[in-house]
């Protein structure tokens, strides 16, 4: 049974270079002090395996169902029972957030901060942020680029509050749902993928957006080439975050379908932050001077300005 | 009777009661029937007890009056008042203008709502309509930056009344958000405040955007 371990354990070292994976260490993992520390003695053995359990925590995945199952019993109707996805102290949302904003490379956010704790909190408020962050960002952009010409007259575009809203918030549910829906199916026909709960995949998207926030500032900046170095800065680093989230679930199925699921993910996630980009901040024009010559370079000043 | 003089009550067990029964019961002032007085009166006292309610938010001491006889008819007028006021703004096309009445309405009374449910999910020992009122009448203090913009604005709208703008609304923005920590901030589980008070300044923020970003036609 260790020889088609090692030789996937192989294949996934070469084929993706994402986890910093240390093929032959026996590692005692410090930073997760409430993993039972009995599981690693045992593993001992077999010492492919002992990076992914790190990661997949297949050990005490079933650990973390009884746990859930014995937080959340109150019947769904009560107010207690709701109350359980609140369960969070400061310390806590900020190291998450802290997480998602500096990922490590090879550890997992769920494993690591989550830990079946999983909060609505965060990706609720963190999406409200956003959605304001962006709208109020794009509008004062939009007031600074435009602001020395004389036709302009400032308009608060409120509608735009609207969309905003519905966009992330319906991103920030919706594609977890439909990621929950897909694992679970895959799952029920390839074993041994680790499964999260809706609400940890909700959680990990969620705070995955943070650092969307202060790209959303950053983005009044009026140059093209700081919007999309900001861009692609902070997509890499949320995408990370999801990446490692998401690789090791679908690692053990058919590699096309593994490929394909975290192509999309990222590939929704740029979406989101382009689409964002376009629809909130008007493209900044080129740094021609105002046509200041118009009897000489009249027609040419007309249409450089855009 | 010569039992009866072995019969002894103890010093320690008191003895007490009313043999004489009051006749015509004295009312206590809860009971206090609403419809014999004059309608003025009534109202009167409703009025005396929203005025009070909004000095205490001007002047925010910890006193418990705010939350323990809440209203929400402070709210409404602050809420309407507000939402008049932000009308009659630039609307070249009606879809990029400024909010509509029912907007402002929608956002105050669930942003709100959706503020003290999350106070309550995080384990506060307030009651609903005691958050919704303190909410509500802590918004006093932008319904007062929002005269003070508008009144600017009718002098002129250059680069000098919007710095003075700028100035009265984020000045109202922190009282507003100061004045509700005040008043909420006890009734939240101490290591969760952090996470109480922001939303609370994430709501005063926008309401504070929109003020600011009023121009008029």
């Amino acid at each position: 049974i260790a020889s088609p371990a090692m030789h996937l354990f192989a294949e996934f070292d070469d084929a993706a270079n994402l986890l910093a994976a240390n093929p032959d260490a026996t590692t005692i993992s410090i930073d997760e002090p409430v993993e039972i520390p009995k599981n690693q003695h045992s593993r001992q053995q077999e010492t492919g395996r002992e990076e992914d359990d790190e990661l997949l925590g297949t050990d005490d995945s079933d650990k973390t169902e009884l746990l859930a199952g014995q937080k959340k019993s109150a019947p769904f109707w009560t107010f207690e029972y709701y109350q359980t996805f609140f369960d969070v102290d400061t310390y806590q949302v900020l190291d998450r957030i802290k997480g998602s904003v500096f990922p490590v490379p090879g550890k997992n956010f769920v494993r690591l901060y989550i830990r079946s704790n999983p909060d609505l909190y965060g990706p609720f408020w963190i999406c409200a942020t956003l959605v304001f962050t962006i709208a109020v960002s794009g509008n004062l952009s939009n007031f600074f680029i435009h602001l020395g010409k004389p036709t302009y007259r400032y308009v608060p575009e409120f509608r735009k509050v609207s969309i905003a809203a519905t966009t992330i918030y319906a991103y920030a549910w919706l594609v977890p749902l439909a990621l929950w829906g897909f694992l679970m199916w895959r799952n029920s026909k390839v074993m041994n993928i680790v499964s999260y709960s809706f609400l940890e995949i909700v959680c990990v998207y969620g705070y995955s957006l943070f650092v969307y926030i202060p790209t959303a500032i950053l983005w009044i900046i009026p140059q093209k080439v700081v919007r999309w170095v900001l861009m692609i800065f902070s997509l890499c680093l949320s995408g990370s975050v999801l990446v490692m989230t998401f690789w090791p679930a679908v690692r053990d199925d058919n590699r096309r379908i593994a490929l394909a699921t975290v192509v999309t993910i990222v590939l929704l996630h740029a979406l989101l932050a382009v689409g964002c980009l376009a629809y909130f901040f008007d493209a900044p024009e080129v740094d021609f001077p105002a046509p200041v010559t118009p009897t000489l370079n009249g027609t040419i000043g007309i249409t450089k300005s855009h | 009777f010569a039992g009866l003089a072995d019969v002894s009550i103890s010093e320690d067990i008191p003895v007490e009661g009313e043999i004489t029964v009051p006749v015509g019961s004295q009312s206590p002032d809860e009971d206090f029937s609403t419809l014999d007085e004059p309608v003025r009166d009534t109202i009167l006292r409703d009025l005396k007890a929203v005025g009070k309610k909004f000095v205490h938010v001007m002047y925010p001491k910890k006193s418990s009056t705010l939350l323990r006889d809440w209203d929400l008819w402070g709210p409404l007028v602050l809420c309407v008042s507000l939402a008049l006021m932000l009308q009659g703004g630039s609307a070249d096309s009606k879809d990029d203008g400024g909010p509509q009445f029912a907007e402002v309405f929608v956002i105050i009374w669930f942003g709100a709502v959706v503020i003290t449910l999350n106070s309550k999910l995080l384990g506060g020992t307030i009651s609903f309509f005691q958050s919704l009122c303190v909410l509500g009448y802590c918004v006093l203090p932008l319904t007062v930056a929002m005269l003070v913009c508008r009144l600017v604005l009718l002098a002129g709208s250059g680069t000098v009344s919007f710095i003075i703008r700028l100035i009265v609304v984020a000045a109202m923005f922190g009282w507003s958000t100061l004045a509700s920590t005040a008043f909420l901030a006890d009734s939240q589980p101490p290591n969760r405040k952090a996470l109480v008070v922001y939303p609370i300044s994430l709501f005063y923020f926008v309401i504070s955007w929109m003020i600011l970003t009023f121009t008029p036609q």
